[in-house]
């Protein structure tokens, strides 16, 4: 039993104070057997606070700590380095969750949150009283990071491990590179274009011999964890072989007789079962898209080097961490949402930009020449009553970029934007400055009164109470309707299911913290970057990606992982060997030994990786995992009780 | 508890998996997922190594109904977690049912890493199922 614990309880600013009473939880454990000092503080993490508390275990030779803050998951490791830093074997430190177990979850029962505060307290401190200081077990962790994703914040990562020194296995599902911004022309506030920006990343990936890159691959099963994650990949084929003559493939694809709607082109044009997306796509080589091609021959007739013998190849890869950068869908409206799919020109923002990509002098979109142009904004972000609550905070700059750029390229444009208010940013609001001197017309409503897309005739009106002009009805005929649709997460993202990598409440990809880990997630080396965590420019990706880059790699790079000392640890008086954990234990742990005239089981401890499954299989109750002894766990449901 | 009497707030203990369950209850907390406070949580490394003992040391000390938490087919520690589990009730409930304890008393379900609702759910019918005067 110790007799100087040093107790800390958290405020969290009001996180934790504005539902716990954490005066009252002080009080309340400040003469419980072993406390020797029971603190409140505003934020435990605070630089100051964990100062104050290296002094007072130093200066009052403290032998036990426990923090009352938040989930382990995010502090654990922060207190358990302060106790280090005062020279306090880690293991003697207790971490109490009073804010997602407790002030969080009760918010709606202030007295039951103290309650149950006071309670996890004591247990906590129950527990630290019978700690013991331990050394961590070692492990090897396999120097390599899977990439799931080969956009531009996929790439990015990729680049920046191997140049560290990693072994990088970037992983892309499509048989092209360069996700979303492959899509993209003109970007602002540079005038780059993103098919420069993904050219410019290939060239690096492929300039580097630890970086595997893998088209038409994904990963279907995932077994181990941190430090040893093995990752079964698919390979679907092209069916073209390499080094093939470029004009043969072209007229492959001039002779396909297959039309299927163009996903690149978000379905405003076609394109063939054997196709790219641009000419210069990379890897610069069309694949055939297997599920659409009838295997009419006639590609095969002008090219020698289509190849339909060519097989799913199945790889078995290992690596030490997985970094997940699988983008973003946008937003599909629903059928009838501001007269899309009813409406013929009713389009979305992706689409529209793929619609001036294809126009040449004049702006044209089925046919007709377009020259008023109505945008709608926050279509499918923002929602009142729907499940996208967040802002995608891209949409805004990226629609009077485009509504700019329509202007600058063709003649005769009258831009119309029907906003909620503009978020244009940062830099970006020079944009919106140029759009305005440029005589563009922002009209507004509240989120309650939105915009009318209505169909009268052969024209398509789109009206507003306009709260600017001081609720004036205003009605604007347009030749094109473009709904500004916001980021939602991948549809198709098997990957996050297999990892169980936890989602928030927009459906993205969580960080453990926000602020303090905002690229790590709850499973242990596997971290988030780009928009697969929430909508992002791509600025903000590429710094998310260098971010996850250099965690995954801090993961690798030692080459050895230092993890719990949890493992199990025999009463050799009490043990009679049954075998009984032999046959419970997954990893051959247990040797039967000769130990005083009997035979007992012995626990290899670089084996054991501390699950307990042993514990409950031992008729004589022989076994006691390290860090959960009975002890440990009686008194703390002693505490709890 | 007695017998015929109404328990308000009867006391619920969750052995949670340190990377599997817990994750799904701190979300719980974000999401603002509200279940009763008297729901305590002890998290262990594996939902299989949970002692028949500790759940008998807590319906003894006065919990009124423990829930293990299980990791089910997604334990980092293999497969065959979801059996060992199922023993370790199995086993637990013989032992409840010998000392007059009603075995519906332990519940166990697989909580994933983001099962948030499922475990607020759980929680609080088997709070309403412990409140029942029979029980």
């Amino acid at each position: 039993m110790k007799k100087k614990i040093g107790v800390y309880i958290c405020h969290c600013g009001g996180n934790i104070s504005d539902y716990v009473d954490v005066e009252q939880v002080r009080k309340a454990v400040e003469n419980e057997p072993g406390v020797f000092l029971a603190k409140t503080t505003m934020f435990a993490c605070a630089d100051s606070n964990q100062k104050e508390m290296v002094e007072d275990i130093a200066a009052q030779h403290l032998d036990g700590v426990v923090v009352a803050s938040c989930s382990p998951k995010l502090h654990l490791i922060t207190f358990r380095a302060v106790t280090e830093r005062a020279g306090l074997n880690k293991y003697n430190y207790v971490h109490a969750n009073i804010r997602e177990q407790v002030s969080w979850a009760h918010s709606d029962n202030k007295p039951g949150a103290t309650e149950k505060a006071i309670r996890i307290v004591k247990s906590a401190i129950a527990k630290v009283n019978r700690s013991e200081s331990l050394e961590p077990v070692k492990v090897s962790a396999t120097k390599a990071v899977a990439v799931i994703g080969a956009g531009v914040a996929g790439m990015r990562a990729a680049i920046e491990l191997a140049e560290a020194g990693s072994e990088v296995y970037l992983i892309e599902r499509e048989h092209f590179v360069g996700g979303r911004v492959a899509q993209f022309d003109d970007l602002c506030v540079s005038t780059e274009t993103g098919k420069t920006l993904v050219t410019r990343l290939y060239d690096e990936v492929m300039k580097h011999k630890h970086v595997t890159l893998f088209t038409g691959a994904e990963v279907i099963e995932t077994s181990g964890s941190v430090g040893n994650f093995n990752l079964k990949v698919k390979v679907v084929p092209r069916y073209i072989e390499l080094r093939c003559k470029e004009h043969q493939l072209q007229d492959a694809i001039d002779v396909c007789p297959v039309q299927v709607p163009d996903e690149f082109n978000f379905n405003i044009t076609m394109r063939k079962a054997i196709y790219h997306n641009y000419p210069s796509e990379y890897p610069q080589l069309p694949a055939i898209d297997i599920k659409n091609c009838t295997r009419c021959g006639e590609c095969e007739k002008v090219c020698e080097n289509i190849n339909f013998d060519q097989k799913t190849e199945y790889l078995n890869l290992k690596v030490g961490s997985i970094l997940l950068a699988t983008g973003f869908d946008p937003y599909e409206p629903k059928r009838g949402e501001f007269g899309y799919g009813e409406i013929e020109n009713v389009v979305t923002l992706p689409q529209f930009k793929r619609i001036m990509h294809y126009s040449k002098d004049k702006l044209m979109y089925r046919g007709k020449q377009i020259k008023h142009i109505a945008y709608i904004y926050c279509v499918g972000s923002r929602q009142v009553d729907g499940e996208n609550k967040y802002c995608s905070r891209y949409c805004c700059t990226a629609t009077i970029h485009s509504a700019v750029t329509a202007k600058n390229k063709f003649k005769d444009i009258y831009n119309y934007h029907f906003n909620r208010g503009i978020r244009t940013y940062g830099k970006q609001e020079v944009l919106y400055d140029e759009s305005s001197r440029k005589g563009d017309i922002y009209l507004q409503s509240f989120e309650d009164a939105p915009p009318v897309v209505e169909k009268k005739g052969d024209k398509t009106i789109v009206k507003i109470t306009d709260i600017l002009t001081n609720n004036k009805e205003l009605e604007v005929e347009a030749d094109l309707v473009v709904l500004v649709t916001g980021m939602v997460p991948r549809k198709e993202n098997s990957i996050a299911g297999l990892l169980k990598v936890p989602k928030g409440r927009d459906n993205f990809f969580n960080e453990i913290h926000m602020k303090l880990r905002p690229v790590e997630t709850v499973i242990d080396g596997i971290t988030i970057a780009g928009a697969s965590q929430g909508p992002k420019n791509i600025m903000e990706s590429m710094n998310s990606a260098l971010s996850a880059a250099t965690k995954s790699f801090s993961i690798v790079n030692a080459g050895e992982l230092a993890l719990e000392p949890t493992v199990a640890k025999i009463d050799k008086e009490n043990c009679e060997w049954c075998g009984k954990c032999d046959e419970a234990c997954p990893y051959s742990a247990f040797t039967k030994i000769e130990y005083n005239g009997k035979f007992i089981a012995e626990v290899n401890e670089t084996i054991c990786k501390g699950c307990g499954m042993c514990l409950p299989v031992c008729d004589t109750n022989a076994i006691e995992l390290i860090g959960f002894t009975d002890k440990e766990v009686e008194s703390m449901i002693d505490a709890l009780v | 508890m007695e017998a015929g009497k109404v328990n308000n707030s009867p006391k619920i203990l969750v052995f949670s998996t340190e990377k599997i369950s817990d994750p799904a209850i701190d979300m719980a907390g974000l999401l603002k997922l509200h279940y009763p406070p008297t729901v305590y949580t002890i998290p262990v490394p594996c939902s299989s190594a949970v002692k028949p003992k500790w759940i008998l040391h807590a319906l003894e000390q006065g919990f009124d109904g423990v829930f293990i938490a299980a990791d089910g087919t997604d334990c980092p520690y293999g497969e065959s977690c979801t059996e060992k589990t199922a023993q370790v009730m199995t086993a637990t409930q013989q032992l409840m049912k010998d000392k007059g304890i009603d075995p519906a008393r332990l519940k166990m379900a697989a909580i994933c890493s983001v099962c948030s609702e499922p475990f607020v759910k759980h929680v609080k019918s088997f709070t309403e199922y412990l409140k029942k005067p029979s029980n």
